[in-house]
């Protein structure tokens, strides 16, 4: 890592906020009236608001998810949520319109002045709305469409409206029901056919006020022969009541084309992150998911693919870091819906004090689909007695003539390797955070610089005054 | 001399999980001087390496061990590097995921008194590096991982030299090299000694002929048996250590 990168990131803090400045905030609770008030309150075209509150009706009916970690599910209190938060009253394009305190806020998470030489663009997500948003010029050129997702719905109404909850429709589970029917900002972004969008596209979430929800939706479409890599931030500040996050993310990658997606979150141990990722890949095309999550107080993530063309391709690569009363159940999906189709999965979690991590894996291959390879590795690192792993692959072979290859390995850190380490002078913390960071390697590699600094920094951190 | 004296170990009790493994073992090593020390396998040479650097794994029952005439007991593994001891490890462990430089770079910072930073740690690095003949992309591989023994042996030098040690303990730093990696895993060995104390433990000759040791010793079951010049470990080489058993 580079000494620029250091200092990119100076003394970032985790847990700051500035002083909740919103202009409008809806009391908290949800009925179907909220519902309407928010689409109304967006100018939104009849259609959505229809949308809306099917799914609100859905929510409403569908039972919780009856795996994964039940009794935390069950203790959401979704009357104590606030569903919508207007931070500043229009979508800025210029930096400088950008109200003070919230670059202040972006200062502090050290984005400014260095993304100006490496962003493609940047949406970024303040309480419920995108409030800054630039779009490099030559993407522009090139029809790259790159809007917070409220602002996409207005100027582009027939894309979303054809593509919007095809992936990932609102009666896929409780959580898309919730998020279809009280979205806020989020990204839309569309790449025309055989467009290469060279950097990486940006936006930065979090959460800045108590108890607000975030549920933010975001579109991406690559046409035919496109590629695009967009990547999202993520870090909360510490409340002490819970939060609730609850994304939808929906991604089409179109004939021999490439998105790959890249998150890192950090929450802070009171949020439920709670969030439904998946991509359709159509003929050759690729998708890759880069998922990295750390902190939260159960975050259940399963970002799936599915593989409908022939010769599509799944990369999905994620991380999982659980502390003290957090629990990541995570994993991947990925269906192989088509002849010669393959993916890799690779999934490492670490669980450290008492924390716990669950991989939560499906691989689907069809009666048709011949030919497919995949390849699951799963790792877990326990860093100490009370901390917890678990692994629950499902796998669904319709045929004979896939190649499947499934790893999995529980690991602890040994006396040998900290031996060695503090032989070289490192303390056994910072040999810990050493480790560890060797551990996420193949995911940090992945990241963009700024990302991999942040988060190597992140778990030296998490390592600290943890020792003894 | 007393100011010159490095390591001393008095009469040394070690056990591991309860087993004794040294027993009564002496010591003492000045700045400037090369030890070696033989012994067959399990003759507790590694134990003792281990045991000076500070293994968690070995219980000191009776004895002491001085670094520079202050009691070891209370320092950390940690610190005792920071001290200016060093061990070049009989089996490195792997680091799945760090990178060579990162690493190099990271330790040099915590173990010296004023690190080199930035270009002037790189022409360092550069230049110990081609002392030892490796080439550039030993960087970007992570630590001993897939090295051969080689690899492993020659990045434990590589080490050594930027760390700059008053100690150094070097643990069959020798087995596992063909000789021209001998010759200049030798050569770099000799350019620490000159200002260091070094405790050289092997089985063969082949490296005693490169850097000449001050005294030879002989242990067996967990005690120095016997101690020479140089000649000692040529005899040991010719006639083993059955002799050693009858007499001592
Ligand atoms: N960490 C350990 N745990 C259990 N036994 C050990 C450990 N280290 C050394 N021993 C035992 O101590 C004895 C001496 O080992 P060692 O010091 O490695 O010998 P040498 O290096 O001379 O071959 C051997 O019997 C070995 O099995
Ligand atoms: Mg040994």
């Amino acid at each position: 890592m580079s000494d620029d990168a250091q200092e990119i990131i100076g003394d970032y803090k985790y847990g700051f906020h500035d002083p909740e400045n919103s202009t409008i905030r809806f009391d908290k609770g949800l009925s179907e009236q909220v519902v309407r008030d928010i689409s109304e309150l967006k100018n939104e075209p009849q259609w959505m608001t229809d949308i809306r509150v099917k799914a609100y009706r859905h929510f409403v009916e569908r039972v919780m998810p009856e795996w994964g970690n039940c009794s935390l599910l069950n203790m959401i209190d979704f009357e104590n949520v606030t569903y919508f938060l207007r931070s500043s009253n229009k979508t800025e394009k210029s930096w400088d319109d950008v109200p003070d305190d919230i670059k202040n806020t972006f200062d502090r998470l050290g984005i400014p002045e260095a993304e100006q030489k490496w962003l493609g663009g940047v949406t970024a997500q303040y309480e419920s709305e995108a409030v800054y948003h630039s779009i490099r010029e030559d993407l522009e050129e090139q029809g790259v469409i790159f809007l917070d997702m409220d602002s996409g719905l207005k100027q582009y109404p027939e894309i979303v409206k054809k593509y919007f909850g095809t992936v990932i429709p609102h009666s896929d589970n409780k959580f898309s029901a919730l998020n279809t029917a009280v979205w806020s900002g989020g990204s839309f972004l569309y790449i025309p056919k055989g467009v290469h969008v060279e950097m990486p596209v940006q936006a930065y979430f979090r959460i800045n006020a108590k108890n607000m929800g975030q549920f933010e939706r975001t579109l991406i479409i690559a046409d035919e022969g496109s590629s695009v890599h967009y990547v999202e931030g993520c870090t909360a500040p510490s409340y002490s009541t819970d939060s609730l996050h609850s994304a939808v993310v929906e991604l089409i990658a179109m004939d021999g084309a490439k998105i790959r997606y890249s998150t890192v979150q950090n929450w802070s141990s009171n949020v439920y992150n709670l969030v439904t990722k998946r991509a359709v890949a159509h003929r050759n095309a690729t998708v890759e998911w880069v998922d990295g999550n750390i902190g939260s107080k159960l975050t259940m993530k399963y970002p799936s693919v599915l593989l409908k063309g022939e010769g599509a391709h799944a990369e999905v690569i994620s991380v999982a870091y659980a502390g003290k009363g957090q629990h990541q159940d995570t994993g991947a999906k990925v269906h192989h819906l088509a002849p010669n189709t393959t993916s890799n999965i690779l999934s490492k979690s670490i669980s450290k004090g008492g924390g716990r991590s669950s991989y939560r894996g499906l691989l689907q291959v069809t009666p048709k689909s011949t030919g497919c390879r995949s390849k699951v590795v799963c790792d877990a690192l326990i860093l100490d007695e009370d901390s917890r792993s678990d692994t629950y692959p499902t796998m669904e072979i319709g045929n004979s003539t896939a190649d499947l290859e499934h790893e999995a390995s529980v690991s602890k850190v040994s006396n040998d390797q900290l031996f060695y380490l503090m032989s070289r002078g490192f303390s056994e913390e910072e040999a810990m955070g050493l480790i560890v960071n060797g551990f996420f390697e193949p995911f940090t590699r992945e990241l963009p610089m700024e990302y991999a600094v942040e988060l190597n920094k992140l778990l030296e951190l998490e390592m600290e005054g943890s020792i003894g | 001399m007393l100011s010159d004296e490095i390591l001393r170990v008095e009469n040394l009790y070690v056990s591991v999980e309860g087993t004794p493994i040294l027993k009564g073992l002496s010591l003492t090593i000045h700045r400037g001087e090369i030890h070696a020390i033989m012994g067959r396998n399990g003759a507790g040479k590694s134990t003792l390496a281990n045991v000076v650097m500070g293994h968690p794994a070995y219980e000191i029952t009776s004895g002491n061990i001085f670094y520079k005439g202050e009691p070891l007991e209370d320092l950390e593994v940690f610190q005792r590097a920071r001290a200016g001891m060093f061990l070049s490890f009989q089996y490195p462990a792997v680091i799945p995921g760090v990178q060579v430089g990162t690493f190099l770079k990271k330790s040099v910072a915590s173990v010296r008194d004023d690190p080199p930073k930035g270009r002037a740690f790189r022409k360092e690095l550069t230049a110990a590096m081609e002392k030892l003949s490796m080439d550039k992309s030993f960087l970007s591989r992570y630590v001993n991982d897939g090295f051969s023994g080689g690899e492993k042996k020659r990045l434990e030098i590589l080490q050594m030299l930027l760390l700059q040690p008053h100690l150094a303990l070097l643990d069959e730093t020798d087995s596992g090299l063909d000789i021209d990696a001998l010759r200049i895993v030798a050569q770099g060995i000799n350019e620490v000694a000159a200002d260091s104390a070094c405790l050289i433990i092997t089985h063969y000759q082949r490296l005693l002929d490169l850097v000449k040791p001050h005294y030879v010793h002989a242990m067996m079951d967990g005690a120095i048996v016997r101690t020479g010049g140089p000649e000692l470990a040529l005899e040991l080489e010719d006639r083993g250590y059955d002799w050693l058993e009858v007499t001592a």
